[in-house]
């Protein structure tokens, strides 16, 4: 799979290839080229926010399917922790995960199981290698991959433990294959999911090789389908549930600290916030601190987008429906057997290096600070770029031209039709140049032509 | 085509909560030339600090960062009150700062020390009344 594949789509007749993406991306990881909004694979972290800010709605969320359910033989349902939280006055999990049942998966694995697991994990590891902390948290894939692409420095202190769906999605199969005996590719194993980050983390996961999830719903097409079958006659239900205050708490940002029991920690949520935290943090700014929990979504994983409900509202919907729970319902001497650990390294991509070498970099971004210079500086989006800055860097990585910029190009454009006036003028004046101006003025008049079909103004 | 790349700072002494933008903007240009990380932490730790005490105790002032194929050259000059001592200046947990800065967590007296620490040379030019100059070297 490729490195860098993300799950955001153009609905291309959606796009109208205005610049409200391209100025939200965090990464500068968009450009408007021939009137459509076009994404740049590496510079992409699948953060999610040009489909929060997208007016019309032309940024797409990747997923998969509920249809896929017909492909396998076995399949499990893994509720996101902050699947619940998009339910009103829900006072019982179980309702939601018997819900499941009846709309068709043959079992479910809670998430929030297995986050209580990673906190339990995550408590130990701490405390046996409390030398090199402050840990980052790498339940959010957006959070490692942004730190992949621009903080170097700070691998080293992800937490190398597998997120709490890989964990979940791992017993599930584990389960299933033992109960069914069927083959594992006859198994399916769907993650509701609240962003298409984990679509991402499916397909392309960093830190282990291979995920265990098979496909990943998307929580506002699983939602209205579940309503009907959800019964608010508990007598019924299957005692299902198995996780607590710890595990559902991971739903919202903070919950994933509160698991570790600590008071040195620092939470941060929202993409902006997090970067502020991490570049805060490169620069060693925090002292004594032992955990560093970053959601890229604001209010954490309620806060995704493929959520229904108002993120706010969902916050305070997940504590009131975790208060009144045991502290932790899901515990390690369960599952003697684990894997959670990472297997593979996260190796830095320096995909935003202008050059391929030191060298080429520093002549290159030379250029690139006098080409800014040159560039009028009013950041207006219109060639596309999101900053002059960024069209500059453009520029001399060969993927764009100076008249991209319309100011200049409006200049350009000045300075052929001034030229194209003085030689009409000296047309009758002598006869003999006459043949050589009139080339001149075909030529002019050419390039005038080339500039504005190719801009289509 | 220029062997060296310079850039220039002027730093505000009027807006504390500004301090470290510089060191901020440098720190991300040098990761997209694919500086080596460890000299970019080097010189954003080194710079943060010098930058943070030009706002605090200078006044603001001028950094200039010159890049070359093997050194990274920080000048940052100010025309604040200068160093009577700068031996004392230099020793770990001296400081003059004022109690309301010390509220926010600087003047630990920290500063001039990593900025020492961080870098492969550096000096101290002080006029007391006249200005500040400290000099900085990372060797790539
Ligand atoms: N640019 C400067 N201008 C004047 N005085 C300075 C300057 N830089 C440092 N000093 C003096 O040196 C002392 C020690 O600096 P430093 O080690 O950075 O600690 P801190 O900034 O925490 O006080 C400062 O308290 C101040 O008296
Ligand atoms: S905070 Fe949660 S919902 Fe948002 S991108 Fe990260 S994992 Fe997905
Ligand atoms: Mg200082």
């Amino acid at each position: 799979m490729d490195k860098f594949i993300h799950s955001v789509k153009l609905d291309t007749n959606a796009c109208n290839g205005c610049i409200n993406c391209i100025k939200y991306c965090p990464t500068q990881a968009i450009r408007v080229r021939n009137k459509k909004a076009a994404i740049i694979p590496e510079f992409c972290v699948d953060c999610g926010r040009c489909i929060r800010y997208c007016p019309h709605h032309a940024k797409i969320p990747a997923y998969d399917s509920v249809h896929e359910m017909k492909n396998y033989k076995y399949t499990v349902a893994l509720p996101a922790p902050s699947f619940y939280a998009q339910f009103n006055n829900l006072t019982n999990v179980d309702i939601v995960l018997n819900a499941l049942l009846s709309l068709g998966f043959d079992d479910v694995f809670e998430v929030s199981a297995a986050a209580e697991l990673v906190s339990e994990l995550t408590r130990v590891y701490i405390s046996q290698h409390s030398e090199n902390a402050p840990f980052i948290s790498s339940a959010c894939p957006t959070v490692v991959r942004i730190i992949r692409v621009r903080f170097p420095t700070l691998l080293p202190r992800l937490l190398p433990i597998k997120a709490p769906v890989e964990i979940a999605a791992e017993i599930a199969r584990d389960r299933a294959i033992k109960k069914t005996g069927l083959p594992s590719e006859d198994i399916g194993i769907f993650f509701i999911s609240p962003c298409p980050s984990k679509v991402t983390y499916a397909k392309a996961p960093l830190g282990i090789r291979k995920s265990n999830i098979d496909k990943v719903l998307a929580m506002k097409e699983i939602y209205p389908l579940l309503l009907p079958h959800m019964t608010h006659d508990e007598t019924h239900l299957k005692p299902l549930a198995s996780s607590g205050r710890i595990g559902i708490g991971w739903g919202g940002s903070g919950g994933e600290s509160a698991g570790l029991l600590t008071d040195n920690y620092l939470a941060a949520d929202g993409i902006m916030d997090v970067l502020r935290v991490l570049n805060d943090l490169e620069d060693e700014k925090f002292h004594d601190l032992n955990f560093i929990e970053l959601n890229a979504c604001s209010g954490g994983c309620v806060g995704g987008t493929l959520t229904v409900e108002n993120p706010h509202v969902a916050a305070s919907k997940n504590k009131r429906l975790h208060r009144y729970l045991p502290v932790a319902q899901t515990h390690l001497n369960q599952y003697p057997d684990l894997e959670s650990g990472w297997t593979e390294e996260v190796e830095y991509e320096p995909v935003f290096r202008l050059g391929k070498s030191f060298r080429e970099s520093l002549e290159m971004m030379g250029m690139v600070e006098e080409l800014t210079e040159q560039l009028p500086g009013l950041d207006c989006g219109s060639c596309g770029a999101p900053t002059c800055r960024a069209l500059a860097e453009d520029i001399v990585r060969g993927e764009a031209t100076q008249n991209d910029c319309v100011h200049i190009l409006y200049d350009y454009i000045n300075s052929l039709t001034g030229e194209i006036a003085s030689l009409t003028k000296s047309l009758d004046l002598s006869e003999k140049q006459n043949n050589q101006s009139l080339k001149l003025l075909e030529e002019y008049i050419e390039k005038l032509t080339t500039e504005l079909t190719r801009k289509d103004l | 085509m220029a062997e060296n790349l310079t850039f220039r700072y002027k730093i505000s002494g009027d807006d504390f909560t500004r301090a470290g933008e510089a060191s901020s903007n440098v720190k991300s240009k040098l990761k997209q030339m694919g500086v080596d990380n460890n000299a970019i932490r080097k010189v954003a730790i080194a710079m943060y600090e010098g930058e943070i005490n030009m706002v605090i105790h200078a006044n603001g002032g001028t950094i200039t960062v010159e890049i070359s194929s093997d050194n990274i050259h920080l000048v940052l000059a100010d025309t604040g009150p200068g160093i009577a001592d700068i031996e004392k200046a230099m020793r770990e947990g001296y400081s003059t700062a004022p109690e309301e800065v010390r509220s926010l967590g600087f003047g630990a007296g920290m500063g001039l020390p990593n900025m020492k620490k961080y870098s492969d040379n550096m000096t101290i030019e002080s006029v007391v009344g006249v200005g500040t100059t400290v000099t900085m070297d990372i060797h790539l």
